[in-house]
């Protein structure tokens, strides 16, 4: 089963690029010049993310820098071991719902300390890639039609995010370990 | 502080490191934008939607943009997918007797966006395999897997809390 769920995980990014691709033939739709528009966009993303990331990484080195880092996670590390957490990997459980760019700083982060092929990477990318955050999303779309009473929807958005975190670590496990 | 300069430094090196992928992936989903693609998805998941929102069966023009919303957000264009949920809560709060209070549909919508339900981590991939990670895709259908219980609760939760905040 899981290798079967490997090899999709291999096939999914080259088959929908096919199917993107032939689909724009069919149509005759001009590919090329939606492409370059598309390229150009992702070029502004990737830079406008370089003032957050200088922000979040220069804050967890100094925090880790400063030993806070450690006497918190020797504090958690009975707990996470049982559950197979790598300790590198609770800031990143908080930020998740509060920042997307802290977020990937976080993630970058981790990718320095453990090494890109870690365990803990591996799981951090999961966390990263599976949720959104939802304080962010819930003040872009409820301020934008003046929505004062927002009623059930974050206590519902955050107790799906602590699904997702749980069940990240429980799926990472069955995957990666 | 040789840790803060040299943790600086890196954050800019991640950055460029991004620009490659992020470039190909929006490019390509963007052709599947213009060719209309996204439409055809998006009016697929659009027949589900109403067993989800029962209360905008007589709303065609949110449903819609719930869809495109969606459609946009599962293939990580979150930049595009934004407007059209912006556009859908705007349709939404037409038909809401009380402008300041969200409507059960709206706070569906926004619970159901917080999970964020992405086919493709695009992102993500980007980080990984600019940092030289071997064999990137591997993380895509754990992540699918774990991002769809993500979704599937939020519904749940959503449901069951609409009952007790009036």
């Amino acid at each position: 089963m899981i290798d079967f769920l490997n090899t999709l995980s291999i096939y999914i990014l080259p088959v929908i690029i096919t199917i993107i691709l032939c689909w724009a033939l069919y149509k005759k739709s001009p590919a090329y010049e939606s492409f370059v528009e598309g390229a150009k966009e992702g070029f502004t993303i990737a830079v406008k993310i370089i003032p957050y990331l200088i922000a979040i990484m220069v804050c967890t080195s100094m925090l880790r820098a400063s030993g806070a880092m450690e006497i918190l996670q020797n504090f958690l590390k009975p707990v996470l071991n049982y559950f197979h957490v790598p300790a590198e990997t609770t800031i990143l459980m908080v930020t998740r719902s509060l920042s997307g760019s802290a977020t990937l700083g976080v993630l970058s982060d981790i990718i320095n300390q453990t090494g890109v092929n870690s365990y803990a990477t591996k799981l951090a990318a999961v966390i990263t890639g599976s949720s959104e955050t939802t304080f962010y999303v819930a003040s872009v779309y409820f301020g934008a039609v003046g929505i004062k009473k927002f009623r059930h929807a974050l206590l519902a958005g955050i107790l799906a995010d602590i699904v997702g975190i749980i069940a990240a670590i429980w799926i990472c496990t069955i995957f990666f370990l | 502080m040789d840790a803060m300069l040299k943790s600086g430094q890196k954050a800019v090196e991640i950055a460029f490191g991004l620009i490659g992928i992020m470039g190909l992936w929006i490019g390509i989903i963007n052709i599947a934008k213009k060719s209309g693609l996204i439409e055809i998805f998006s009016k697929i998941i659009k027949k589900p939607l109403t067993i989800i929102f029962p209360d905008l069966k007589s709303n065609d023009e949110a449903l819609s943009d719930i869809a495109l919303n969606i459609s946009a957000n599962a293939l990580g264009l979150t930049n595009a997918a934004t407007p059209f949920g912006i556009k859908a809560m705007e349709d939404m709060q037409k038909n809401n007797e009380n402008k300041s209070h969200a409507t059960n549909s709206m706070c569906t919508f926004l619970a159901i966006n917080t999970a964020g339900f992405q086919i493709v981590p695009a992102v993500v991939l980007a980080i990984l395999s600019s940092a030289g990670m071997n064999n990137p895709s591997q993380i895509i259908m754990p992540t699918l897997i774990v991002t769809s219980i993500a979704f599937i609760s939020a519904l749940f939760f959503v449901k069951l809390l609409e009952r007790v905040f009036k």
